[in-house]
């Protein structure tokens, strides 16, 4: 399981080939994200918008400020997945998130640093490549096995695609189950089976990065801006127009709205869960 | 006007799907993010728009409350038993935060157990009255229950 699978290949592909297509690859996700933007006019709203909740601002947001969100937003929503309620999908995010960037950046690496038998890449990086795919694999099939057939409910079973919803996952399942029993077919040697199941892998990779236009991949960018800008909006009072976080138990909260202390008392319980007692699963 | 959902605040959790008393509220298969199959068959209950943990969806209300163009957003929270509403005007000039509770005991603690109740009689059966209609108007607990009678006044406007 740990040994470089692009040594091998470098015997059949030139390094430098290999190189060219993952900045090709780079090349079209940068591109098929901006012309997303383009098409949607998403960047256009977004900070027209942002401008909008801006001159409604009642105080004003400083830098060290919004610093100091941007690294809540990193903390919170891009490395934990936070604003999942669901926690079967939390979880299931997070080992596809991680599977896939330890996937990439370590398959970057071993191409560009160690792409031939000369120069032995180390254990560790050759084990975290495997790692990343398995755990892409894990947090993939779980989706579209259990999550993705209960949460979509429109009928949609695993053996149904509905079309360009499931170009990115299916792009990441293959692009991980073909990379992982390519490697080890090339382990195994198991001739042509390891040419055919290479040919599958590159495939898979060119459509996974190739539709970010039609697909979903593009909300590693836009998630996160989102998230952010919604903290900027709760700091600085516009709060996109919802109200104030109200505590029952403050006399300032008493003062404004008497029938808060009259109905609930001054000190009112924690009330549990209501309706968010039952897993909405119903349709 | 129907309900629309901001698809960078939904996560497709479905609790708006399940909370939908007409149905309308689904999941898109591409998106995978709730959206309204049928505008024109919302007749803004609001269920889903306080259901949503995230407040991803909105309604572009009608004049009937506020001029048009304005902005009614809600936040309901459950652990402390209240629903806080924002009005706001399309000038920004009226902006106006309402809190109500919305239980005075915990969740799930005050559930009437039917079940133990005495069922009708026959006479009861044979009434024109509905189950338990006396008792429960209070027309039998001592005399016509007035303002007066209970001790209450009646205050000028809104009660706020």
């Amino acid at each position: 399981m740990i040994h470089n699978p692009f040594a091998e290949l470098s015997m059949l592909i030139s390094p430098a080939v290999m190189q060219a297509y993952v900045v090709l690859m780079i090349i079209l996700v940068a591109g098929g994200t901006i012309l997303d933007m383009l098409h949607k006019r998403s960047a256009e709203y977004f900070f027209a918008n942002a401008k909008k909740a801006q001159a409604g601002a009642k105080r004003e947001v400083t830098s060290a400020e919004k610093i100091g969100l941007a690294v809540q937003t990193v903390a919170n929503e891009v490395l934990t997945s936070s604003e999942f309620c669901n926690v079967n999908r939390r979880i299931s995010h997070l080992f596809t998130m991680y599977g896939f960037i330890i996937f990439v950046v370590t398959s970057a690496i071993l191409i560009f640093a160690y792409p031939t038998p000369d120069v032995a890449a180390p254990v560790m990086l050759t084990f975290l490549w495997h790692l990343g795919a398995l755990s892409l694999c894990v947090g993939g099939y779980w989706f579209w096995f259990s999550i993705r057939v209960d949460v979509a409910a429109e009928g949609k079973n695993w053996y149904q695609i509905s079309g360009r919803g499931d170009i990115f996952i299916l792009g990441l399942l293959s692009t991980a189950t073909f990379g992982l029993l390519w490697s080890f077919a090339q382990q195994a040697g198991a001739g042509v089976l390891t040419n055919l199941l290479f040919a599958l892998f590159v495939i898979s990779a060119t459509v996974l990065f190739g539709t970010v236009y039609w697909s979903k991949l593009a909300h590693m960018f836009f998630k996160p801006a989102a998230a952010f800008q919604k903290k900027v909006t709760k700091a600085d009072g516009t709060r996109e127009n919802l109200p104030a976080e109200y505590d029952p138990s403050d006399p300032a909260v008493h003062e404004r709205f008497p029938d808060i202390k009259e109905y609930m008392g001054s000190n009112p319980p924690n009330m549990g869960l209501g309706i968010s007692r039952e897993a909405p699963r119903h349709y | 006007m129907p309900t629309f959902v901001y698809m960078t605040r939904c996560d497709g959790c479905g609790n708006c799907v399940d909370i939908c008393p007409s149905d309308i509220m689904h999941i898109d298969t591409v998106t995978r993010r709730a959206y309204n199959i049928e505008p024109n068959m919302c007749w803004e209950c609001y269920s889903c728009v306080k259901a949503c943990p995230h407040q991803a969806i909105d309604v572009r209300g009608y004049a009937d409350f506020a001029p048009l163009g304005h902005s009614v957003r809600v936040k309901r929270d459950e652990e402390k038993g209240l629903i806080a509403w924002r009005i706001k005007f399309r000038n920004g000039k009226k902006d106006i935060d309402l809190l109500a509770p919305i239980t005075t005991k915990p969740w799930g603690t005050a559930i009437p157990q039917l079940r133990d109740a005495e069922p009708p009689s026959q006479v009861q059966r044979d009434s024109q009255l509905l189950f338990n209609e006396p008792k429960y108007i209070r027309f039998d607990d001592g005399d016509l229950h007035t303002l007066e009678s209970n001790g209450l006044k009646l205050k000028e406007g809104v009660y706020y």
